[in-house]
């Protein structure tokens, strides 16, 4: 009784261990997304390409991934040439411009290639908004129905995606098939 | 000179108030103004986020105050103001959390710790009490006769 006693610091002690110690490998900028589970909010907006009305439909019938970026956003030139990549080799994505002049974005497009299959013009920062976007780059996986069903905050780099992404988007994939 | 000098000194006094974040928006009135002022600080900058989004120069903060003022004069109330904001960043942004099965350990942890530690201490000193103080302490007869016999060699001086 009284030995037990004496290894409850010791016990405290080594809890507070754990938690400290995995505190040093959290990343505080990744918020879990209260998005996930949702529906992809509705809108209605210009495509930066053309003179299209692009609205929610418009994403929906096959898992995607939504990608928020911007010319202004330095990380989001690192990651372009991923998205290439991954468009290459038949990802479906999605942009959306987010607070962008959209010149400014015709010319990135023009010059870096072009991964996405839509690109919504997000001038004013709405549908950002509506999305609890607070940092580009931002993407969002979407499965066939537009419920948006995982969130990664930063750059998208090929580690990530091996590492973590590919499966999820591949769990999307093979949910929507008959 | 002299009166560059006392530009210079009432630039530098300004100086020292431009450190918050400024917009300018209209309010209908003070109360409003007051709402604002206390949702904005209530409200948590989630790009850099040790900051209210009242405080922040962050993009992303000028953007939830705009969204805030603009909810304001839609005449939502506060909780709807702050259930929007937590709908999109989640009960992160808020810094006074909601209280739910997921931040029960947030609200009642610290008064969980203390309480456990007034029990412990309550118990140790309880124990202390309970100790016995007669026997243990007293002096056997050897040590008695002992400590008589220092006392008297001491008097005997």
């Amino acid at each position: 009784m009284r030995r037990g006693l004496m290894l409850v610091p010791l016990a405290l002690f080594l809890l507070v261990v754990v938690f400290l110690y995995r505190g040093l490998y959290l990343n505080p900028a990744e918020l879990p997304s209260a998005m996930i589970g949702k529906p992809f909010p509705e809108f209605s907006l210009p495509s930066v390409q053309g003179d299209k009305t692009l609205t929610r439909a418009d994403l929906l019938g096959k898992p995607a991934l939504v990608n928020v970026w911007g010319t202004w956003c330095i990380s989001c030139r690192v990651e372009h040439p991923v998205l290439n990549k991954l468009a290459e080799q038949g990802v479906l994505i999605y942009g959306i411009d987010y607070k962008d002049d959209n010149a400014a974005a015709l010319k990135w497009l023009a010059e870096f290639h072009n991964p996405y299959q839509l690109n919504i013009r997000d001038d004013d920062g709405n549908l950002g908004l509506n999305l609890g976007v607070y940092g580009a780059p931002e993407t969002f996986f979407i499965d066939a129905k537009g419920v948006i069903r995982d969130k990664y905050v930063g750059v998208i780099d090929e580690a990530v995606w091996r590492e973590q992404l590919a499966a999820r988007y591949q769990a999307l994939i093979d949910e929507a098939r008959p | 000179m002299k009166r560059l000098l006392a530009a210079a000194v009432l630039a530098l006094g300004l100086a020292g108030v431009a450190h918050a974040a400024i917009d300018t928006y209209v309010f209908a009135n003070d109360a409003e103004r007051a709402r604002f002022r206390e949702l904005t600080q209530e409200l948590r900058c989630p790009k850099c986020q040790n900051q209210d989004i009242a405080d922040s120069n962050a993009p992303i903060a000028a953007d939830l105050r705009k969204e805030i003022f603009r909810l304001l004069e839609e005449g939502k109330d506060d909780q709807q103001i702050i259930d929007f904001m937590v709908d999109r960043y989640g009960d992160f942004v808020r810094y006074k959390p909601a209280l739910n099965a997921k931040t029960a350990l947030l609200w009642f942890g610290p008064a969980g710790l203390l309480l456990a530690g007034l029990v412990v201490m309550a118990v140790i000193v309880r124990r202390r009490r309970a100790a016995p103080t007669d026997g243990s302490d007293a002096l056997s007869p050897e040590e008695r006769k002992r400590l008589d016999h220092l006392l008297e060699a001491k008097t005997d001086d």
